[in-house]
């Protein structure tokens, strides 16, 4: 509009403000970009100062507002089911049914009303656009016979005054065939907690309590039985049995209307005695879903406050030990100190136990939310939108110990029911506190508005840099572009859509190497080690393929000095597929677009022809081509999983296997990181490689 | 003198007794059932009934007759109509399914209305809406909300048969109070001042399983065909709960691993005694009833259960009255037994005490304590039906319907189900209305039948679909099902999409979800009744009378919680930010394009560059205005030193400033 007819005698006006801060961002894009990697790294590890201490969002819950109503005597209920279990015989198959009876028997006792739920082993299958799809259950069922079928016990017990709209499903898995102490112990607790709802007078809600068969794995007994609870399969061979009148029929799958909330109690013994007894939290479900923090709040609360227990959530052990941590937690101590004594209100600082202690548990917990596999059986639960956490109650003296027993059944039997009483009070389901989040300790949470920046930190310089990188390179040709008679408006794109081919291509290449495991799988008995050759063989003589059908990407129509910013195109096209597919990976799972990020990005920005900086041996460019295989290294997927583990658990028993155990467990669960590591890091490695040993 | 007023005194007594002895008279019962049930809880049923004549022969002023109940059948000109208030479930399966009792008695949560209207068809909506509204006053309940035509509907045939006429809503969320209750009671003539209304101890029926006030209306006041003999109006209030009276601790295990069932009395479930009947009744009487099952169980145990041995006391009437398996407290006066039973060969018993003799002094406490372990199960209908929502997200679902036979009424197959060709089928009639933003997918209905799939034409007989429209009416789904006597097993599923809702159309706890009421389940092949001896006593109690009618058998399903997509109840905020922020970005930048002369920037910066200055004297010229003459570049030039010095010293301020600042500290 301003801009009138550029004329050469009069000066040209300055650009709008925006334009101006584009233009000085892309022209320093180095030193930008610098800033911002390591800005995003500090911000990183600046994440446990930064971290709130929880609280609980919705009022409705009011933890520990009322006393609980378990007494010894239910203490003691829950003690003699623990010895009828133990007494029982040790025959497996036996056992299954017998464990099974008694249980029926016990929640009948009670008035509730019980069925038995058998279901099949589901088996593994490679189906990993299954995340993309509501239903993660299809195809069918194996017709195994009856004896390898598990068999799960369902209590439901019906609120006398409720209206049967919603339910609270507590789950204590146990193994049917050979059932141990600690096991009998979460039944019994299981139990009185149980026989204790049907005589309260305040349930609002249905209480129902699955005993869960694990001898196929907990997570299967309880995803096996959601799915019949949510989308049972009407289309199928009726079991043959008669059907009896009334109550008494323990086959019939009934319903408690939607889930407010789950929770799977086990009882873990832990090795030597400890002061207090102690409750291990674990909330991450498939990719990365987290549970609302209300309900980690409302049982960390009850747990310390109320119960005198020591809650405890994941943590990353080897991190404790880090030097240079520990010297980082030091010097965040004194800084704060500093700031705290110029202006008493800026209260940030902690000390530098509490801070390694922090990013130990927010590393473990960025961790297992990157990986995208549950870290429990609560994580079939979250698949149906219902809030779940998995509670591991360990007493402080060895179970053996039976006059301790009464207590600790005590102290577990009222954080249950306080639990429960607190979920019984909410009118809607949990919405008020936050979904995405990391905890840093069990009182101390990061949310999503703060840990963002640490990626978007990150992943800013990607689209400056691819940028810089393509006006340098039109740059770089517009001089000859000139000199040459040929056009030069399609002599420029037609660079463009070179480069942009060669990302196609490889991005092709990489999905179709993502299916390969599909048909490898089939192959029988075969180790891993021979699995991942055979993988890695295939996909280079796929490339191999590829290149020869569709032209290898070192081969382009040149002319003059335009081979020179090849390269820089083809690096700005990589980058700006780099950034949407982090972009799009933040979405879907956060933590695996941060880890994916913090190793993808500075090998993406550092990235240089080895010819190029090989020519001149000065000390930058030697740093910039270490900096170049180190990042080269790290970046391949199953070489950085080698380092990552051989740094974590010791160099001796590492395998090349590995890598593919890794990824079978990533596509058994559906995670999306499989995908992920495939389809955007994979390719853009792959183009890595290519540009550095890029022929110009 | 004397002589006169004593022939006048007689003539009224003989006037008021001709009054009185005509049959055309308003009259009110007052009945209370007793029923111990299998799962060792007490069904305690009120049943209060009040009849007046029609008003062409009687008149407007009632005696007992509530007169807001009247002015509703006059205003509103109802035929008939059921409001029922519920709180908790009825349990299908322990509780009964079959007798006439649980069919009329058993409702949904919440509260149900259906009314029938005896005017032309235009006009039924309007008397709806003031009707819903006047019975929202009258009962303190949101009855308010059935007025909006998205909440109530008109069902053709599928729940009864009143063509054109008939509306029917239910509300699953309203709770049920005290609050109530009490306007129920005080359309009684003895309100609870007297009479078996006075043991409604608050406390004690609000603590059971299930309490279910119903009040029922039938009047013939506006229909053409009126005989003489038919009461005008009758207004039937029951009261339904289901209690557990407290058992003692030590329980009793006998050999079988049988627990004796808890003793009970009036006063220990309800908290009081029954003091005296209501003196405006025609008939206040306490029935206890056995059922089939028990009585069939207690002959097993060889216990004789119509003459009992009379307690020690043997004083007539006040003794006790026991036998090997249970004792009452108080000798029955009558013993009823149900003849013809459609049950084969077992029967119900009831025992009848009638409430005249007893009052203040001798308050009526019937005690029930058992001796032997019995247990029994009762009636089921025919199919146990269930309904349950399938999938999970906020885009889609599925509504399933599934029916469970339970075996037990094989004979009544036979002898109830219809013979259709030379296969026998039973019938089953369903009546569901979904709300509007549950769009239900007609075209998806499918049936399976024993785990496969039936084609619709070899099961459905007739279907009524009512598609719902957004913001205007509900879906209703009427069906007549008719399957194979030899079906185990079926499922009626349908597929609906979760519809999105206005902001101001939540509901202040939109979290929670949205509520499907219940859907209606009957079986009209299976008419259960009672039949007892027909003696004089037994023609008069209505509640007896009522057993002995012939009703299908209902049953309700579950309420279906819905969780719908909620949005972001602060996004109007923020839009209404966003978009005052563009339009102000929008408007600003405008203005300020249209206010600029094409060129004026080059000729200022053509002005700008004859005088060759530095940035900052420019940036100092461009605050203090843009009346720069280019003949003032001396002076300008001058002003250039003082811009780096000027930096230093406000830098050297600062660092003073700062370092007092941390000493004084």
């Amino acid at each position: 509009m301003e801009n009138g007819i550029p004329d050469s005698q009069n000066p040209k006006p300055k650009p709008r403000p925006i334009v101006r801060i584009g233009i000085f961002l892309i022209s320093h894009n180095v030193f930008f970009s610098v800033v911002c990697c390591i800005g995003g790294i500090l911000a990183l590890f600046l994440l446990p100062l930064m971290a709130k201490n929880t609280y609980i969002s919705e009022n409705a819950l009011m933890p520990g507002s009322a006393n609980p109503m378990f007494s010894r005597y239910d203490a003691m209920e829950a003690n003699k089911l623990v010895k009828s279990v133990m007494a029982m015989s040790l025959k497996p198959e036996e056992t299954r049914i017998q464990i099974a009876r008694l249980l029926a028997q016990r929640m009948e006792e009670s008035g509730a009303e019980v069925y038995h739920h058998k279901f099949h082993e589901k088996i593994s299958q490679f189906r990993p656009l299954h995340f993309f799809s509501d239903t993660p259950y299809t195809g069918s069922l194996l017709q195994n016979t009856s004896a390898t079928r598990g068999l799960n016990t369902v209590g439901i017990i019906r609120a006398p005054r409720g209206d049967g709209k919603e339910a609270i499903v507590f789950v204590t898995p146990y193994n049917s065939t050979k059932i141990e102490l600690n096991e009998a112990l979460s039944l019994g607790l299981g139990y009185s907690v149980f026989s204790l709802l049907s005589r309260v007078t305040w349930l609002a809600k249905d209480i129902v309590w699955l005993a869960a068969d694990s001898q196929y794995g907990e997570y299967a007994s309880v995803a096996a039985w959601l799915r019949d609870y949510h989308t049972p399969v009407f289309d199928g061979p009726e079991s043959k049995e008669n059907p009896t009148s009334g109550a008494g029929n323990t086959d019939v799958f009934r319903r408690a209307g939607t889930m407010a909330a789950a929770l799977v109690i086990k009882v873990v013994e832990k090795h030597g005695e400890t002061e207090k007894d102690t409750l291990s939290i674990y909330a991450e479900a498939s990719n990365g879903q987290m549970p609302n923090l209300d309900l980690i709040n409302t049982v960390h609360y009850l747990a310390v406050h109320t119960q005198g227990l020591r809650v405890k959530v994941e943590k990353v052990y080897t991190l404790l030990n880090l030097a240079w941590l520990q010297v980082m937690g030091q010097i965040l101590e004194s800084v704060s100190k500093v700031a705290r004594s110029l202006n008493p209100q800026w209260k940030f600082g902690m000390p530098a136990a509490e801070y390694v202690d922090g990013t130990a548990t927010l590393a473990s917990s960025l961790y297992y939310q990157a990986l995208g596999v549950p870290t429990g059986s609560h994580g079939a639960f979250r698949d149906y939108q219902v809030d779940a956490v998995t509670l591991e109650i360990s007493p402080k003296s060895f179970l053996n110990n039976e006059g301790r027993r009464t207590e600790f059944l005590l102290r577990g039997g009222r954080l249950m029911e306080s639990v429960v009483r607190s979920v019984n009070n909410l009118l809607e389901k949990f919405h008020q506190s936050f979904f995405l989040y990391l905890m840093t300790s069990p009182s101390k949470f990061v949310s999503v508005g703060v840990y963002m920046i640490a990626f978007l930190l990150l992943l800013v310089p990607l689209p400056i840099a691819a940028a810089a990188l393509y006006s340098s390179s039109t740059k770089d040709n517009q001089v000859p572009a000139f000199a040459s008679t040929a056009k030069p408006g399609v002599l420029k794109s037609w660079r463009w859509l070179h480069a942009a081919k060669v990302v196609f291509i490889i991005h092709l290449w990489s999905t179709i190497v993502s299916l390969l495991p599909s048909l490898i799988d089939h192959i029988p008995e075969m180790t891993p080690t021979n699995n991942i050759l055979i993988w890695a063989s295939s996909s280079i003589f796929i490339l191999l393929i590829l290149y020869s059908m569709l032209g290898s990407p070192y081969s382009y129509p040149t002319t003059s000095g335009s081979r020179n910013s090849e390269w820089a195109t083809l690096k700005s096209v990589m980058i700006a597929v780099a950034s949407i597919g982090l972009g799009l990976m933040s979405i879907i799972n956060y933590a695996t677009a941060q880890i994916g990020a913090i190793l993808m990005v500075p090998m993406c920005l550092i990235v240089h022809p080895l010819r190029l900086t090989g020519r001149s041996g000065n000390l930058k460019d030697f740093l910039l081509i270490a900096c170049n295989l180190v990042l080269a290294v790290i970046g391949f997927p199953p070489a950085g999983l080698l380092v990552i583990k051989g740094w974590s658990e010791g160099v001796g028993g590492l395998n090349v296997g590995d890598f593919w155990i890794w990824a079978e467990s990533l596509w058994a669960w559906n995670s999306a990181t499989y995908l992920y590591v495939i389809l955007i890091h994979f390719p853009c490695w792959v183009l890595c490689m290519h540009i550095l040993l890029h022929p110009c | 003198m004397t002589f006169l007023q004593s022939i006048l005194f007689s003539i009224l007594l003989l006037q008021l007794y001709f009054v009185n002895s005509n049959g055309n008279d308003e009259e009110f019962t007052e009945e209370l059932l007793l029923k111990p049930l299998p799962d060792r809880k007490v069904f305690a049923h009120f049943h209060f009934d009040t009849k007046t004549p029609p008003s062409k022969t009687y008149g407007h002023h009632h005696r007992l007759f509530p007169k807001a109940i009247y002015q509703l059948v006059q205003k509103f000109r109802i035929r008939e109509m059921e409001l029922s208030f519920t709180q908790g479930r009825w349990n299908y399966e322990r509780w009964g399914a079959f007798d006439p009792m649980s069919s009329s008695n058993a409702k949904p949560p919440g509260v149900e209305l259906w009314a029938v209207f005896d005017v032309s068809s235009d006009q039924v909506d309007a008397n709806w809406k003031n009707l819903t509204q006047t019975l929202s006053g009258l009962f303190c309940a949101s009855i308010n909300f059935l007025e909006s035509s998205t909440a109530y509907s008109a069902p053709a045939w599928g729940f009864r048969t009143f063509s054109g006429k008939l509306r029917y809503g239910a509300l699953p969320r309203e709770a049920v109070c005290t609050e109530n209750l009490t306007p129920w009671l005080k359309l009684l003539p003895c309100r609870d001042k007297a009479g078996l209304a006075s043991i409604l101890d608050r406390p004690s029926i609000y603590k059971g399983f299930y309490h279910s006030q119903r009040l029922r209306l039938r009047s013939n006041e506006f229909s053409l065909d009126v005989s003489a003999e038919e009461p005008g109006i009758v207004l039937e209030q029951t009261l339904t709960v289901v209690l557990q009276p407290q058992s003692q601790d030590t329980r009793s295990i006998y050999s079988d691993g049988r627990l004796l069932h808890p003793s009970w009395s009036i006063s220990s479930i309800f908290g009081r005694a029954v003091t005296g009947r209501c003196v405006l009744a025609n008939l206040s009487t306490i029935f206890v009833e056995l059922e089939s099952g028990l009585v069939s169980g207690l002959s097993n145990l060889s216990v004789d259960l119509e003459a009992g041995r009379l307690g020690a006391y043997d004083l007539g009437s006040e003794g006790s009255w026991s036998n090997q398996g249970f004792e009452l407290s108080v000798k029955p006066d009558r013993v009823i037994k149900e003849v013809n039973s459609s049950q084969g060969k077992s029967f119900s018993i009831l025992y009848e005490y009638s409430v005249d003799k007893f009052d203040d002094n001798e308050p009526f406490d019937l005690g029930f304590i058992w001796k032997l372990p019995v247990a029994w199960s009762c009636l089921h209908s025919p199919f146990h039906a269930s309904r349950f929502l399938m999938g999970s997200g906020n885009q889609r679902g599925s509504i399933a319907i599934s029916l469970r036979s339970t075996g037990s009424s094989g004979e009544g197959f036979i002898n109830g189900g219809g013979i259709v060709g030379d296969v026998c089928k039973v019938r089953v009639d369903i009546f569901q209305v979904v709300p509007w933003y549950v769009k239900v997918y007609f075209h998806t209905l499918q049936v399976y039948v024993d785990g496969k799939p039936e084609l619709l034409k070899d099961i459905l007989e007739k279907m009524h679909v009512s598609p719902s429209e957004d913001r205007v009416s509900p879906g209703v789904m009427e069906m007549i099902l008719k399957f194979p006597c030899s079906v185990k097993s079926a499922s009626i599923v349908i597929d609906f999409d979760k519809g999105f809702l206005h902001i101001d159309e939540y509901p202040p706890d939109a979290n929670q979800g949205f509520d499907i009421p219940s859907a209606v389940i009957s079986f009209p092949d299976f008419e259960p009744s009672m039949n007892f001896l027909d003696e004089n006593s037994s023609t008069k109690s209505p509640m007896l009378l009522k057993l002995q009618e012939k009703n299908p058998v209902i049953s309700y399903t579950e309420i279906l919680l819905v969780p719908l997509a909620t949005p972001d109840f602060s996004m109007p905020y923020n839009v209404i930010t966003i978009t005052c922020t563009v339009f102000a970005l929008y408007f600003g930048s405008l203005l300020n394009a249209l206010r600029r002369r094409v060129g004026e920037e080059e000729r200022f910066l053509k002005s700008k560059a004859v005088n060759q200055t530095r940035l900052l004297p420019r940036l100092l010229a461009k605050l203090r205005g843009k009346q720069q003459e280019p003949t003032q570049s001396s002076p300008s030039s001058s002003s250039s030193p003082l811009g780096p010095k000027l930096i230093i010293k406000i830098i050297l301020v600062a660092g003073v400033a700062i370092g007092w600042h941390y000493y004084t500290e």
